[in-house]
């Protein structure tokens, strides 16, 4: 920046405050920089960037298929399928995510709508209890959640709850990490939403239904909900990519999810779980995109959820 | 959807139902958190601090377990984790600071939606899968490192600057999504204010430019350690438990894999490691705030 010449300089300062009259129209008013510099350092950054990026990506693709001595081969991927636990694990963590994406919006749904509508005292009261997960790391959450699965045969084994304590635990369908997972996906879901419902003038909306004859069922599900649909889908892709790659709270309860299982054949099949390990990144990416995609064009909506959803590294 | 015969009577009720409806509608979410949110986190600070004797089935509040939380193994643990988390924190901020400029100031609005879709698809690149690619990368028979002998150069990837290499693959990113709104913050109006008045390009960054920038700057700084300090998946599936970091120890002690009863030291990490992480959100929120009035 200091090696600016003067003339640059001046003309960078006429062309800016000398234009915006002309250039306004065409398209976002000349804001950002202009100067004629090569800018050699900025190629030199992203070239680097860029393959500090793409090499692990490429270099794990080439481990997949090639094998040092017998050259390329497929096997790891078309293997896949028939892989032992495969399509178990990968259909308990699909089930897993439909499970917590249901709950946490059936969870968040009403209650930021109703704060919208008729109680925004209970605002900040909702938004700290749905951002309050953030500060809490996921092992120091499954720690708590052991604690408190222990009680259920050391105190409560002749109560009705000790049964409740044994369903939550079911290894076909263990309930205790949707909740789990719904926690950790709510400030998401509550982030995705908050925005939506700031782009609706949620009160008009509903009074204006209301006037209509509107129950307020109807008003939610068929006036609200359409309006949120850009929100809803966001926050229902990240959690469903939260729930794909969770691991400490599943491995730490002794379940075994996907991500659990890429890790447990990692070392007989290393080939093998670095292939799954790239599908699951596209998948989760192509997610990604098209949801930042989606929030793009409303408004900024839920352009910022993708910024947020990690949680898991 | 019955009709409405007298406009007003119906004004009316709704007005009085609507408080005590839309405040039920809430309880759920409240419920459900607490129930499933504060009753975890209540055992685990309970247990932190009180110790069960087996005998007599006596509880009795101690500070052993903290105490001990904060000695030998567990303590190198937490230093461990805070040296890792800053190291790659402050590596990872400069560099996503660099890069988030050359995005920003490029002329291309393709670069510059290409780079902020990828930095947002990337900082999410964590957990397993990012542990498996850096072993096929570089990992003992990685690709790239079989291709140009990096072992014999004493690279190693299950180790502390292996980790810091792979947790700027997604802090880097993440970085230059919280920095790149506030450099494009930086008006051009106020470069040429300051270039006016004469001052150098130094001059306008010491006076100008980072001072604006400096709540987010050190807002991203903490998000990152924040993130990198709790981060799990990826070190359990890299290093297992070669580095000593605070989340790997909790793991141990809950898996039974050291001597019994250490349950309530790995309590205790919980909660101190929610006191760290607190005091981060402590320190982030205030500047995010900060930042915001720069930001429109």
């Amino acid at each position: 920046m200091a090696a600016m010449t003067p003339t640059t300089r001046y003309s960078d300062g006429a062309r800016d405050t000398g234009e915006p009259d002309a250039g306004a129209p065409a398209r976002t008013p000349a804001r950002r920089p202009r100067r004629p510099r090569p800018g050699i350092w900025r190629g030199a950054v992203l070239a680097l960037t860029g393959a500090y990026f793409l090499v692990p990506l490429v270099a794990s693709f080439v481990f997949t298929v090639h094998v040092p001595g017998r050259g390329i081969t497929f096997e790891a991927y078309t293997e896949l399928l028939s892989a032992d636990g495969f399509t178990e694990s990968l259909l308990l963590s699909l089930g897993l995510a439909a499970a917590t994406i249901a709950l946490s919006l059936l969870l968040a749904v009403p209650a930021l709508v109703a704060v919208r509508i008729g109680s925004p005292r209970l605002r900040p009261v909702v938004e700290v209890m749905c951002m309050l997960p953030l500060v809490v790391p996921p092992i120091a959450l499954v720690t708590g959640i052991t604690t408190v699965l222990r009680w259920g045969p050391e105190h409560l084994s002749r109560t009705p709850l000790y049964q409740t304590f044994i369903a939550v635990q079911n290894e076909k369908f263990p309930v205790v990490l949707v909740l789990a997972y719904t926690v950790l996906a709510l400030p998401f879901v509550y982030r995705s939403l908050d925005a939506g419902l700031r782009a609706v003038d949620v009160p008009t909306l509903a009074e204006a239904a209301r006037s209509c004859g509107a129950s307020w069922p109807y008003v939610v599900l068929r006036v609200l909900l359409p309006n949120l649909r850009a929100s809803l889908a966001g926050a229902a892709f990240l959690t469903l990519a939260l729930v794909l790659g969770e691991f400490t709270i599943a491995s730490l309860l002794g379940f075994r999810p996907f991500a659990v299982w890429i890790v447990s054949i990692s070392g007989a099949q290393a080939r093998m779980s670095v292939a799954v390990s790239i599908l699951s990144l596209l998948i989760t990416w192509l997610l990604l995109i098209a949801l930042s995609r989606a929030g793009t064009t409303p408004s900024t909506a839920a352009a910022a959820p993708a910024t947020t959803s990690r949680k898991e590294p | 959807m019955s009709s409405t015969t007298d406009p007003r009577a119906a004004d009316g009720t709704r007005r009085r139902r609507r408080g005590p409806r839309t405040w039920l509608a809430t309880l759920p979410l409240l419920a459900f958190t607490g129930l499933c949110f504060g009753i975890p986190l209540g055992a685990m600070a309970y247990g932190a601090v009180t110790r069960t004797d087996p005998a007599s089935g006596a509880t009795r509040v101690t500070g052993e377990h903290l105490a001990r939380s904060l000695q030998g193994p567990y303590l190198d643990s937490l230093i461990g984790s805070v040296q890792l988390s800053a190291l790659t924190a402050l590596v990872g901020g400069v560099l996503g600071v660099v890069i988030a400029q050359a995005v920003v100031t490029s002329r291309s609005a393709g670069l510059r939606s290409a780079a902020l879709t990828a930095s947002g698809v990337l900082a999410n690149f964590g957990g397993v899968p990012l542990a498996f690619a850096f072993i096929a990368t570089v990992g003992i028979s990685g690709v790239v490192t079989r291709l140009a002998d990096l072992t014999d150069l004493g690279w190693n990837l299950y180790s502390f600057t292996g980790l810091t290499v792979v947790y700027l693959y997604f802090l880097i990113p993440l970085m230059v999504l919280v920095i790149a709104p506030a450099l494009d913050g930086l008006r051009p109006q106020w470069r040429e204010a300051a270039q006016n008045s004469g001052a150098t390009g130094r001059q306008f960054w010491r006076h100008v430019g980072l001072p604006v920038l400096a709540p987010s700057l050190l807002g991203g700084f903490v998000l990152l350690f924040g993130t990198a300090f709790a981060a799990h998946a990826t070190a359990a599936a890299l290093v297992g438990g070669s580095v000593p970091l605070v989340t790997l120890k909790i793991a141990d002690a809950l898996s039974g894999n050291v001597l019994t009863g250490q349950e309530n030291v790995a309590l205790a990490l919980g909660l101190d490691m929610i006191l760290i992480a607190g005091l981060v959100m402590a320190v982030y929120l205030p500047l995010q705030r900060r930042s915001a009035r720069w930001l429109r």
